[in-house]
């Protein structure tokens, strides 16, 4: 793991206003940002490991908990919220059985919730790994999901 | 793609252009094919791939040029294609329907009737797009370039004249000539605060200290608007040309693109662009033999709306949390580092290029006084015609809505348009007749602000609405300041109560004392302008608040607590269409012919039976 | 270089040096002013917002923070104008919603002429901190070790040690605690330890070899040891010894 990081943080030239960046690169990597990796960023790139945890835990594109093989966004933008988004989050933590933030026991799927993806004439939006659907109603859900899972 | 390598002088640059732009004029048909952040959804990929295989099928390489642009702006009806020359615009293509599109139209030079535009079922075809309404009300002088280049491809937009200002700039102009025409354009920041940008450059220019940096805005964390988006994934290069040509009148080497981590493509694309600027000689040390040396940083968002305010933004840049800080000494004289930066926001710099291209006086003619220029507006929720929108400041919301935006889906009513994010406001139907700019809007309560502008209909319920903006700036909020972290929650509080019936009749009276408390006491503008939606909606919607306080009632039909769905009888044919996908089992199919029996114990209120049912039986009381 | 101006507060006309701030030119004169987040020895943050004043530049009048306001020839502040207090009184009424039982809140409060909260019973919160940052800023400032940060965004912000466990660069000097407005942070020693619960540290107290006082963690005298290179056994006596 330590090389992994390391080789990150190389490709970035060691730059303090890439730490976001390098924090993504590494959460790519291993799916969050697991403890070690955080420690060694902090050693590598002479910051308190209080500041590299501050920045974890500030943005929220970060995870410090492993999560699931398919990550679930809705977009809660004003867009999709006027179409009926909240409806969408719900009945997806219905059919997952987790709530927004977590992630199912299997391990299979993470829910969470963005704040504008920028495709807000198709809303409501949902992706799941690199894949868009829009236009979403509820009936369109559980097909949805049926699409990844093994 | 070819590579000419580095162009040394200005000389080089005009001549590859004139190169590539005779290229282009060879009469050959041209397709190119959307892929902005709609279309995706849309299926744009799988069309551009289908092209791309039936091309090379037919060996028709020779006769078509296919090009995978940025957004064309009508993202209603994605995925969408132009076809040069002739200009003909073609909607909802699938990709079984590409072979046709090169037999029949390429080919033969015929027109597809059931790709063409329609407004409406029984309107005639439009086969231009310039004839389309939604475009022929736009002014796309900044956006209009998107559907003539691939934004991977700098060849492209040298063809179009790209970097000929930067060129003229360096070459032709002092910089603070280059300055004196920005101020003379009269151009305004359009991130939000409208500030002239001259202005701003000049004393950033002025400022005491070596090294000064140039920073684009492209965290456009406003839910709801994506102009940014579709101009630096569409055409990254304007953004960069812009910034250079900043960069050279304020008399700084070195820029930052802050892109929001929820714009992958827009990411992929400026970065792309960067590398192609640097290998032709446009970004780097001595530009086209001119002496001026310019590097540039990509710089990713990490999910924080409140990184879109400029000095959160810089704190995110010197690798801290994006926390704001006071501005009383403005950034352009200590800012990143605690040195002089200047901030605008991707549309302000895109706007740049053409301003030293035509002349301030130009720039100046379009758009209001005191308002030059155009704006681009991300147009969504209930309109017919969603998508980006370019138009001259000054065009009244009634126009933009109507005209161009093709009024109200489903033939239902105008309730009311929400502009500028969380830091704006819900603007009624009486006010329709505003002309969107910097100043008016700002008046009315609400703000123009980066340039989201949704649409709200009957089915809307504006205590929601309010509640919903709050509770996106509390989970927003950077936590800094007290009047923000908890008085935004207190709001929130108040709201939810408001519409899970809880609200009590001194519930207004505190929501006025917090807003004008986060007006006056919050350190950066996200807690400053929070109380916006409140107030707007408390002003041109209090009968909508009274009832849900007074009444227990939500007259849109929106607020759970308030609302319950029943059957209705008469017209409910009992074909149980909506017994399976119920997810809570609530409904019971009693017999054909007969009316369902919903159980108000089991039902959750999540409208699937209500959006399933064809026959209208399902009422909201 | 110190180049001087003239500003007037209260309707009374100071001169003071240009760049200082409005706070430090008022309390240099006597002049009160309340603040939570401030302290001499670490940079202003403008957090906590008491120490609000109307400022006048020409025709303009803002509110700002004086803390962070720097002074300029001719300016005009109001320290407690019927808008300031105004505000001051909710800042202090969100305040003590978050922290409804803290006795440094409800005594502020009740300065202002508040009991209670605006605000429903129901959401009352017990908190002591008001994430003013003061702890975290005299760590990073001060002592140089940023053993704890402002973890979390918005409401749920707070300081903290990384990853919610032991801080491990913490060496139980204790400034958090000694700067800390409202006691959040809290210091205990018993038996020759030193405890910091907030951080989950705790600290070994040396023994003075002559007057067998325990008086400071054994971390804290050794990282000043080797910060000043100083001789093994310095501080193996204390101050009042040596």
């Amino acid at each position: 793991m330590t090389d992994k990081v390391a080789g990150i943080i190389r490709k970035h030239g060691g730059d303090p206003s890439q730490m976001v960046a390098i924090l993504q690169d590494i959460q790519s990597e291993y799916n969050y940002l697991p403890r070690a990796a955080l420690d060694k960023l902090s050693r590598k790139m002479d910051m308190p490991l209080s500041q590299v945890y501050s920045m974890a835990t500030f943005f929220r594109a970060f995870s410090l908990e492993e999560r699931g093989k398919h990550i679930v966004s809705v977009c809660l933008g004003t867009a999709c919220h006027v179409r009926g988004a909240d409806l969408i989050l719900e009945s997806l933590e219905r059919q997952l059985h987790v709530k927004r933030g977590q992630t199912t026991p299997d391990r299979g799927f993470t829910l969470e919730s963005v704040n504008c993806m920028g495709c807000c004439a198709t809303g409501p939006v949902v992706k799941i790994g690199e894949e868009f659907f829009g236009q979403m109603t509820n009936d369109k859900v559980e097909p949805m999901l049926n699409k990844f899972k093994e | 793609m070819k590579m000419p390598g580095k162009l040394k002088t200005a000389k080089a640059l005009a001549a590859l252009h004139k190169k590539l732009a005779q290229e282009l004029d060879t009469g050959k048909c041209r397709i190119s094919v959307c892929n902005g952040t709609a279309c995706r959804p849309y299926g744009s990929n799988p069309v551009a791939e289908a092209f791309r295989s039936e091309i090379e099928k037919r060996n028709m390489a020779d006769q078509v040029d296919f090009k995978i642009t940025g957004c064309h702006g009508f993202c209603e009806r994605g995925p969408i294609a132009i076809i040069e020359p002739g200009n003909l615009f073609y909607q909802r293509i699938k990709p079984s329907d590409v072979p046709e599109i090169l037999e029949k139209t390429v080919r033969r030079k015929e027109t597809i009737q059931a790709l063409l535009f329609k407004q409406g079922a029984s309107t005639p075809a439009v086969e231009r797009q310039n004839e389309i309404p939604f475009y022929r009300n736009q002014q796309r002088i900044v956006l209009g370039n998107n559907t003539r280049i691939d934004p991977t491809s700098i060849e492209d937009y040298i063809a179009i004249g790209g970097y000929a200002a930067l060129s003229r700039a360096l070459f032709e102009l002092q910089p603070e000539q280059v300055i004196g025409m920005v101020k003379e354009s009269g151009l305004r920041g359009r991130g939000g605060g409208g500030f002239p940008t001259g202005t701003k450059w000049e004393t950033c220019r002025k400022a005491h200290g070596d090294i000064k940096y140039v920073i684009v805005n492209a965290d456009e964390g406003d839910p709801g608007a994506y102009a940014n988006e579709g101009l630096l994934t569409g055409n990254p290069h304007s953004v960069l040309e812009g910034l250079l040509i900043g960069a050279f009148a304020i008399g700084s080497n070195q820029g930052y693109i802050y892109v929001r981590n929820e714009y992958p493509l827009a990411l992929k694309n400026i970065t792309l662009a960067i590398e192609q600027a640097e290998k032709f000689g446009l970004i780097g040390k001595n530009i086209l033999g001119s002496g001026f040396d310019f590097s540039v940083r990509v710089n990713r968002g990490g999910g924080a709306f409140v990184c879109g305010e400029s000095t959160a933004l810089m704190a995110s840049l010197e690798g801290k949390p994006g926390e704001p800080r006071a501005k009383y000494i403005h950034t352009v004289e200590r800012g990143l580092w605690d040195r002089p930066s200047c901030l605008n926001n991707v549309e302000t710099w895109a706007n740049i290029p053409l301003i030293v291209n035509n002349g301030a006086a130009w720039f100046s003619k379009i758009g209001a006084p005191g308002n030059s220029g155009t704006k681009i507006f991300s147009l969504t929720g209930k309109v017919n015609n969603t998508g980006l929108v370019e138009v001259p400041m000054g065009i009244r919301l009634r126009d933009i809505i109507f005209d161009i935006g093709g009024g109200i889906r489903g033939g239902r009513k105008f309730k009311a348009v929400q502009t500028g994010g969380p830091s704006g406001g819900c603007l009624p139907e009486k006010l329709l007749d505003s002309p969107v700019d910097f100043d008016t809007l700002t008046k009315a309560g609400s703000m123009m602000g980066s340039g989201g502008m949704i649409v709200m209909d009957e089915g809307n319920c504006m205590v929601d609405v309010a509640r919903y903006f709050l509770t996106f700036l509390e989970e927003e909020s950077c936590g800094k300041c007290v009047p923000c972290r908890e008085g935004v929650k207190r709001m929130r509080q108040i709201l939810t109560d408001i519409t899970e019936g809880k609200g009590r009749e001194s519930d207004l009276e505190l929501l006025s004392q917090l807003s004008s408390h986060l007006q006056d006491s919050a350190l950066c503008a996200l807690g400053s302008s929070a109380p916006n939606p409140v107030l707007t909606t408390i002003q041109y919607f209090r009968d909508e608040y009274e009832a849900h306080i007074k009444h227990k009632k939500c007259p849109a039909g929106v607020c759970k607590s308030l609302i319950k769905f029943a059957v209705v009888d008469d017209k409910c044919p009992g074909c149980g269409l909506c017994v399976k996908p119920c997810p809570t089992q609530a409904i019971t199919f009693i017999g054909k012919k007969k009316p369902v029996a919903l159980d108000q114990s089991k039902c959750i209120k999540c409208r699937t039976c209500y959006d399933i049912c064809k026959m209208g039986a399902v009422s909201i009381e | 270089m110190s180049e001087l101006v003239n500003l007037t507060i209260n309707g009374v006309k100071y001169t003071a040096e240009k760049g200082s701030m409005v706070l430090k030119v008022a309390r240099d004169h006597g002049i009160r002013i309340p603040t939570l987040c401030d302290h001499e020895a670490i940079e202003p943050y403008g957090a906590c917002r008491l120490c609000i004043v109307e400022a006048t530049r020409g025709t303009r009048t803002r509110i700002v923070t004086s803390c962070l306001y720097p002074v300029e020839e001719g300016l005009v502040v109001q320290t407690d104008s019927p808008r300031i207090i105004k505000n001051r009184r909710m800042l202090l009424d969100l305040l003590l919603a978050r922290c409804s039982e803290n006795k440094v809140i409800q005594d502020l409060a009740a300065e202002y002429g508040l009991e209670k909260p605006s605000f429903r019973e129901e959401y009352w919160e017990k908190h002591n901190c008001i994430v003013c940052g003061l702890c975290v800023r005299a760590c990073e400032q001060v002592v140089g070790v940023s053993a704890i940060s402002l973890v979390n965004r918005g409401v749920s912000k707070e300081p903290k040690p990384p990853f919610l466990e032991k801080a491990k660069a913490c060496i139980g000097c204790g400034s958090c605690y000694y700067v800390c407005p409202t006691g959040a942070v809290k210091l205990e020693e018993k038996n020759g330890v030193r405890y910091i619960r907030n951080w989950k540290v705790e600290f070994k107290l040396k023994k003075c070899g002559k007057c067998g006082i325990q008086w400071a963690p054994e971390a804290q005298l050794e990282y000043i040891r080797k910060k000043w290179n100083l001789a093994p056994g310095f501080f193996d006596t204390c101050p009042d010894c040596r």
